[in-house]
């Protein structure tokens, strides 16, 4: 099981990026859970400045842009 | 670390001191949060990087620019980040500046100093 958490407080961005890894996570067929960190109090704590980001397994793995579904099949895998 | 994250915004500038045990080291770190608090940049920690500490690593990554204080000549500052695989950024070192490791006092005015400089090298 897959824990994919998206880092950040809700703008269109980080939506995107909360839709691109559910497009990834389904495609792959992989378990998953996906949480969405919205308190700066919260995202803080990942040592991160820059939103959106996304975690995988709590290690942030990239940060301050929305990729795409296929990288985030790649971090996934 | 920083009091902020920022949403979508550019790279942030990264401030990375030794803060290190000797004098000049806790003037490179005073220097820092000044300038920190100035809001030149944002002091960042570098044993995020000795850690590679993953949210910590992907920030810096992500940095427009980034400066590295090291207090002495030991450079502990730019070999850490080189040795995390970083190769773009400033350094700033207090011997440069004429702050002797073990005799210099840590005063307002070397901090300023040090603060003065870094943000020559921003500019």
């Amino acid at each position: 099981m897959k824990n994919i958490q998206i880092l950040g407080t809700g703008c269109p961005k980080c939506k995107k990026l909360v839709e691109n890894a559910e497009v990834a996570a389904k495609a792959l067929g992989i378990e998953y859970s996906l949480e969405k960190v919205t308190q700066i109090s919260e995202i803080m704590k990942f040592g991160v400045m820059m939103t959106p980001a996304l975690a995988i397994d709590g290690q942030v793995k990239c940060v301050g842009k929305v990729i795409s579904p296929d990288e985030i099949k790649k971090m996934l895998t | 670390m920083c009091a902020q994250a920022d949403c979508c915004s550019g790279g942030p500038t990264l401030i990375f001191a030794c803060s290190g045990a000797a004098d000049v080291g806790e003037i490179a770190d005073r220097a820092a949060r000044k300038l920190t608090k100035d809001g030149i940049g944002k002091m960042f920690c570098l044993a995020g990087i000795g850690g590679r500490v993953s949210g910590i690593m992907k920030t810096t990554e992500s940095a427009e620019k980034i400066i590295a204080i090291d207090g002495c000549t030991l450079n502990c500052v730019k070999n850490c980040l080189e040795q995390a695989g970083f190769r773009k950024f400033m350094h700033l070192q207090l011997a440069g500046l004429g702050l002797e490791k073990g005799k210099s006092p840590v005063t307002e005015e070397n901090i300023i100093k040090v603060a003065q400089k870094a943000i020559k090298m921003f500019d």
